[in-house]
């Protein structure tokens, strides 16, 4: 059980608080981007390329001018008069918002019709006439390394191939040293696919650009608000739209992943045609237009070796990976991290010697590289680490259970430094995985697998120990176009001892309008039923770098306890006062100080605060406000021990996931109930890329699968009934002690299930499938082996 | 996703109906359930002038039995399978079929009749209707025609509903003692179209022999098809395992899957190899 | 071309002259501005869009709006009454049984026909019952436990505790 510090009534840390937001959501009161109307305003719909790569030969409007309520055809031409053809990425690369001459992927925005209804606008872009001449693409990342491939990105004066970065990290020599004389080396190539985020919602926006005050303000579907006014400024700013002229406003988001960090084209789109016609612009896409056009997750290609003793213990690791970014890096990761951190790979493990790299690729596909629920590229590093763990089990003949045990980094060494240069903050690894065996009852299980093994049953028990990283960042190591990873809380207390607190995070879901007031309720003892909190307006909140990579605890939720605690120190001050006795005299519990050893002689937070207001000492600034930037001085290391038991089919190799127990330590915890919401849906969203979801593209760089018909979000037939619990090992640096935890669960599942179907399929000779891990793949596997054969 | 502009008809009768056909010609399009045909013409797959919307016309909704057939009307609802006693009692091949039939919502509105008159091999009820050796009645401006499932399904999207024809009805011979029927499809999520899918309906007598089978295969072939040849393996044997191995295997060899993203001709034809044992297996057992 | 429909939302009967190929949800959202139910998909996959038409769960995202003429809607705004909330509303709240909040209308409408056809479901049928319905944030188990929730609530039986199993 969790000990709370404060009652039920002010419901501070611990207490599962059931959460503010959800009055509006479940009575329709929700406001999400698409439910915005404006006086005016117009709809605009997107043209799409058909082809992968081809030249742009003419754009015919002429026929879509003429259908009911057009008002206006934009192209790339058109943009290109004010410069807005292109535009920056995040990692500093450039990307098309229209293009003028050619197409680098298929579903890529050819031009925009403007109109006066949704249906109108759909009619003009059907009746839009493009004739291009089509070009042979470059789909697979291999063969756009290769010497004579066409060099795609034509537009960049002197480049002379498809390579974009290279990245490593860690001790090339000493590792390649340890593998030539290492007694066991097991290798793997694991691929992780191109998947989507796929959030309920899709992206959009209403641009409302005000001519007469030369303002603009911006509706969109964004988790970073403050990031993303800074953009349109360097974006439009040369036509006047200067950062004080913007306001951002991030209304409910129904869901991001990652998926709503980046700045997509149709936004652009929509402000330009807003600025130029002084009229609002509405742009929300289709679930197709989201799966096949924005940002993708995923699609490295990873060698995996691992070096260790006979004996089982792990010595060292070497990954390489190739990147396909599709035709711009317009990934969201931070500056100074090409490849996000996947040097997180090293994993759970006690070993001195690691190297890893990364090289990225220009394809003909859309560009991206975002989260899909995890910090910068975590799911693929502790995939790769758990897969080649669970091999490296198989070849030294160990319980994957016992050998994880054996190397796992102890609970006294943390703080511990990494090999590729990480100092992770606490964890007791021992203790997560111990609660996951005995939860699951492990030996009883792999009887019970030796059992079916001799009658032929297939029954597999997966592990994934995973350690995360999260809460970027430190500022001197993290920053996004140069801002700082920074992020900020702002608390207004009211003269009745209400308040409202405001973030420069945005809550897609997690439910911050509970969650921070539980942290200012612990801080303050205002109970945070009182407490109002407020994101996603430019205007109104404090600077922050906005929600993903499981940050706001880290960061904005470490703001709130700062910017909380110097308003104690406020309130301590003004108690003194109103008790007439020295600050030092005076001790806290939540809600009120007292006089040691008089605990009668008290004064409540809400009677401090009415003080601030109407009473406060001479020579005090009055009010009781305090705002704070909080810069962490780490990440946070949030892990978990997962164990997934499946039984697979015999014949047709359907999965059926029997059994998942998943055990998370997130430090201290804000809301149980919250977190465990998180760690539920976190575990969905590691099923469905572990055995449903993947973009698919043929040579031609047609996308096969591009609607929910084809791209296998699971469904609560396809969810298990998760097995959730924790431990608690705090943050040692963090205010409060809490680690992120929203993806915890989708960075540590796929191993674990992935694990579990190949233990399955040991007896038959399989010893690694790349997911997702579908019956149809199972097959293809053991038809190579030899094991099955097609009918004849 | 908004579709083309059309033009929009909802008559109170066939004959209304009819005379409606008759007059836009090719460029009218039935609207029953809609959930095949509706999502087309969001895409702009489909894009017909004219809409003719039979979900007003009394009548044509209802299960029953009656002279020696079950007797579905052609706007029955996918829902309306699951909840009718008939079918729970007597027709369990119904009930496994449509729970795996797209979802609850879609079933509210898919109608069984449009189901099959899509003309879609890789919609269920074609398979299950060729295992019952149903026929389906065809309603013109001339007055009705029967036709018999084996002579239904013509082409990819094509049926034996000519211009100017409404399905309204399909029978389905009421089953003699001793008959079980069962369907299964592989599936890569629930909802999903079926990687394949065997219907089966056998019967046998007192002494434990085959008198009667009919063998339908979902999206294996490019349209519904009948495994003949499966049949005849099983029809005067006893359904021990050597038999129903040989009819599963036959069912294999002769169905015609392509390769998509749900298997290679292979695995397909694997599939159906294992869910035909197992379909046979099933219907047997619940044969009374 | 445009015809004139009446359907009745939440109670109330509202006339209007649509377009033949104005889809309901259209109709419900942008004609009569009632924005609670959503849209996810342009395939009847995801189920954002359900709403009862005559009681029955239907995606509103694939029916005509001149195919509701004459039909009963209930979207997420007719289910509280001036008594207070539903008792799916209940259910999902008190069970955390969302997130983003955008799949949360389309799920509860469904799950309000389940239990009226299924007044005790097992976990099993409830999974079934809502598998026209994706949702990307939860996971689905407290979908389940809301449904169970209300499922009691309806059937005046002892409600099960809402406390999470988080050990």
């Amino acid at each position: 059980m969790i000990q709370c510090k404060t009652s039920k009534e002010i419901g501070g840390m611990g207490h599962s608080l059931k959460r503010k937001e959800d009055a509006r959501f479940i009575q329709g009161k929700g406001h999400y981007v698409d439910d915005i109307k404006l006086d005016g305003m117009l709809y605009m719909d997107i043209v799409r390329s058909p082809y992968a790569y081809a030249k742009i030969k003419k754009i015919n409007i002429e026929k879509a001018l003429k259908v009911p309520g057009v008002a206006a055809v934009v192209t790339g031409r058109d943009l290109e008069k004010y410069k807005l053809h292109w535009m920056p990425t995040l990692m500093g690369d450039t990307q098309m918002v229209l293009p003028t001459d050619t197409v680098m992927y298929q579903s890529q925005e050819v031009a925009a019709v403007i109109a006066t209804s949704r249906y109108a606008a759909a009619d003009g872009v059907d009746a839009v006439e493009v004739e291009y001449e089509v070009m042979k693409p470059v789909t697979d990342p291999f063969k756009a390394l290769e010497k004579d491939a066409p060099v795609l990105r034509t537009d960049k004066p002197g480049k002379k191939d498809n390579h974009i970065w290279h990245w490593e990290v860690g001790d090339k020599a000493k590792t390649d040293a340890l593998f030539k004389k290492a007694e066991v080396v097991v290798k793997e190539n694991i691929y992780l696919p191109r998947i989507h985020v796929a959030s309920i919602e899709t992206c959009g926006c209403v641009a409302d650009y005000d001519k007469v005050n030369n303002h603009l303000t911006m509706y969109m579907t964004t988790q970073a608000p403050h990031a993303i006014r800074t953009v349109i400024a360097l974006v439009a700013g040369h036509v006047g739209l200067t950062e004080e002229k913007i306001r951002v406003i991030s209304p409910d988001i129904g869901g991001g992943f990652g998926g709503k960090v980046p700045v997509y084209p149709g936004y652009v789109i929509a402000i330009a045609v807003s600025f130029l016609v002084g009229k609002p612009v509405k742009w929300i896409e289709d679930r197709s237009e989201n799966l096949q056009a924005d940002s993708f997750a995923r699609d490295y290609h990873i060698t995996a070796e691992l070096a260790g003793s006979k004996s089982g213990k792990i010595q060292g690791v070497r990954f390489k990976v190739v990147a396909d970014h599709g035709y711009a890096d317009s990934q969201a990761a931070p500056t100074k991290f090409p490849a996000g951190l996947f040097s997180i790979g090293t994993g759970s493990y006690d070993y001195d010697t690691a190297f890893m790299e990364a090289d990225a690729v220009y394809t003909n596909k859309p560009p991206g590289g975002v989260a899909y629920r995890c910090s910068f590229r975590v799911t693929e590093a502790v995939h790769a680490i758990e897969r080649i763990t669970d091999k490296f089990a198989m070849e030294v003949k160990m319980d994957p259970a016992q050998l994880r045990m054996n190397n796992f980094i102890k609970k006294e060494q943390f703080p511990w430094k990494s090999p590729t240069g990480w100092t992770y903050d606490s964890g007791d690894y021992h203790a997560a995985l111990k609660k996951a065996m005995d939860a699951v009852g492990y030996d009883a299980l792999r009887k019970e697998q030796a059992e079916k093994r001799k009658k032929g049953e297939l029954m597999g028990i997966g592990i994934s120990s995973f350690t995360e990283i999260v809460g970027a960042g430190p500022s001197k190591d993290f920053d996004i176009l140069g801002i700082k990873m920074f992020d900020s809380a702002e608390i207004r207390v009211h003269p009745t001892g209400k308040a409202i607190a405001r973030f420069g995070t945005k809550s897609q879901g997690q439910g911050h309008e509970t969650t921070y007031a539980q942290i200012i309720a612990e801080e303050l003892g205002i109970p945070a039923e009182n407490i109002a909190v407020e994101e996603g307006d430019t205007d109104t909140a404090p600077y922050g770098l906005g929600t993903y990579a499981s940050r706001s605890t880290p960061t904005a939720g470490a703001a709130a306890a700062v910017a909380a605690r110097k308003l104690r120190d406020k309130a301590r001050k003004i108690a003194a006062y109103l008790l007439e006795v020295s600050e030092a005299d005076l001790e806290w519990e939540p809600g009120k100080f007292f006089v040691k050893g008089a605990p009668q002689k008290s004064k409540t937070i809400q009677e401090i605060v009415f003080a601030a207001y109407t009473n406060h000492p001479q020579g005090m600034e009055a009010g009781f406000e305090a705002t704070h930037y909080y810069d962490p001085p780490n990440l946070t290391f949030p892990f978990g021990s997962y164990i997934c038991v499946v039984d697979i089919d015999k014949e047709t190799y359907e999965i059926k996931v029997r059994r998942f127990v998943a055990i998370d330590d997130c430090g201290n915890i804000i809301n149980p109930m919250i977190v465990q919401g998180q760690v539920h849906g976190g575990l969905t969203q590691g099923i469905a890329p572990a055995m449903y979801e993947e973009f698919i593209y043929d040579e031609d760089g047609n996308i096969l699968n591009g609607t929910f018909m084809d791209y296998l979000v699971p469904t609560a037939v396809e969810s298990p009934h998760w097995e959730t619990g924790h431990t608690v090992t705090p943050s040692p640096h963090h205010p409060i002690g809490a680690k992120g935890v929203g993806e915890s669960p989708t960075v540590g599942a796929p191993p674990a299930i992935a694990n579990a179907i190949v233990d399955a399929l040991t007896p038959l000779g399989i010893t690694h499938l790349d997911i997702p891990i579908t019956p149809y793949k199972i097959w293809k596997a053991l038809k190579e082996k030899g094991v099955v054969k097609p009918v004849a | 996703m908004i579709p083309a502009p059309f033009d929009y008809s909802s008559p109170t009768s066939i004959q209304e109906a009819l005379n409606l056909l008759k007059k836009h010609g090719d460029d009218a399009k039935i609207l029953a359930g809609g959930h095949s045909l509706i999502p087309m013409m969001k895409l702009r797959l489909a894009t017909p002038a004219h809409l003719i919307d039979i979900n007003s016309i009394p009548g044509l909704s209802y299960i029953k039995e009656e002279g020696g057939f079950l007797k579905i009307g052609a706007l029955t609802r996918e829902a309306m399978l699951e909840e009718s006693d008939i079918i729970r009692n007597k027709y369990p091949i119904f009930t496994d079929a449509s729970k795996l039939i797209a979802d609850p919502q879609v079933r509210n509105m898919g109608t069984v009749g449009g189901n099959i008159a899509h003309g879609d091999a890789a919609n269920d009820h074609p398979a299950v209707m060729i295992a019952l050796r149903a026929q389906v009645i065809i309603t013109g401006l001339q007055g009705t025609r029967t036709v018999p499932i084996d002579e239904f399904f013509h082409g990819f999207y094509s049926t034996a509903v000519q211009a100017g024809e409404i399905l309204t009805e399909i029978q389905v011979p009421t089953p003699p003692k001793g008959t079980g029927s069962a369907y299964h499809k592989l599936e890569r999520k629930v909802g999903d179209y079926a990687t394949a899918g065997v219907a089966i309906q056998i019967t046998v007598d007192g002494s434990g022999k085959c008198t009667a089978a009919g063998i339908g295969l979902t999206n294996v072939n490019a349209t519904p098809m009948r495994a003949k040849r499966s049949e005849d393996a099983l029809i005067g044997k006893k359904l021990d395992d050597n038999a129903i191995n040989q009819a599963a295997h036959f069912a294999a060899l002769d169905c015609n899957p392509s390769k998509d993203l749900r298997g290679d001709e292979d695995f397909k034809r694997a599939m159906v190899q294992t869910l035909t044992k197992r379909m046979i297996q099933k219907a047997v057992s619940r044969a009374k | 071309m445009e015809k004139e429909i009446t359907v009745t939302i939440n109670g109330t009967a509202h006339t209007v002259k649509v377009e033949p190929r104005l889809l309901l949800v259209h109709l419900i959202r942008e004609n009569l501005n009632m924005t609670g139910t959503h849209i996810g998909c342009d395939t009847s996959n995801c189920g954002a869009c359900t709403v009862l038409m005559d009681g029955k769960a239907v995606k509103s995202c694939t029916i005509l709006a001149v195919q509701a003429n004459g039909k009963s809607i209930t979207t997420v705004e007719g289910l509280a009454t001036a008594e207070g909330l539903h008792p799916i509303q209940e259910g999902f709240k008190e069970n955390h049984a969302l997130h983003c909040g955008f799949c949360t209308p389309g799920m509860m409408l469904r799950a309000v026909e389940l239990l009226k056809h299924n007044p005790n479901p097992t976990e099993e049928e409830i999974r079934w019952g809502i598998s026209g319905n994706l949702c990307r944030c939860t996971g689905y188990n407290n979908i389940v436990k809301a449904i169970q929730y209300a499922g009691a609530k309806m059937r005046g039986d002892k409600l099960p505790s809402t406390e999470p199993q988080f050990v």
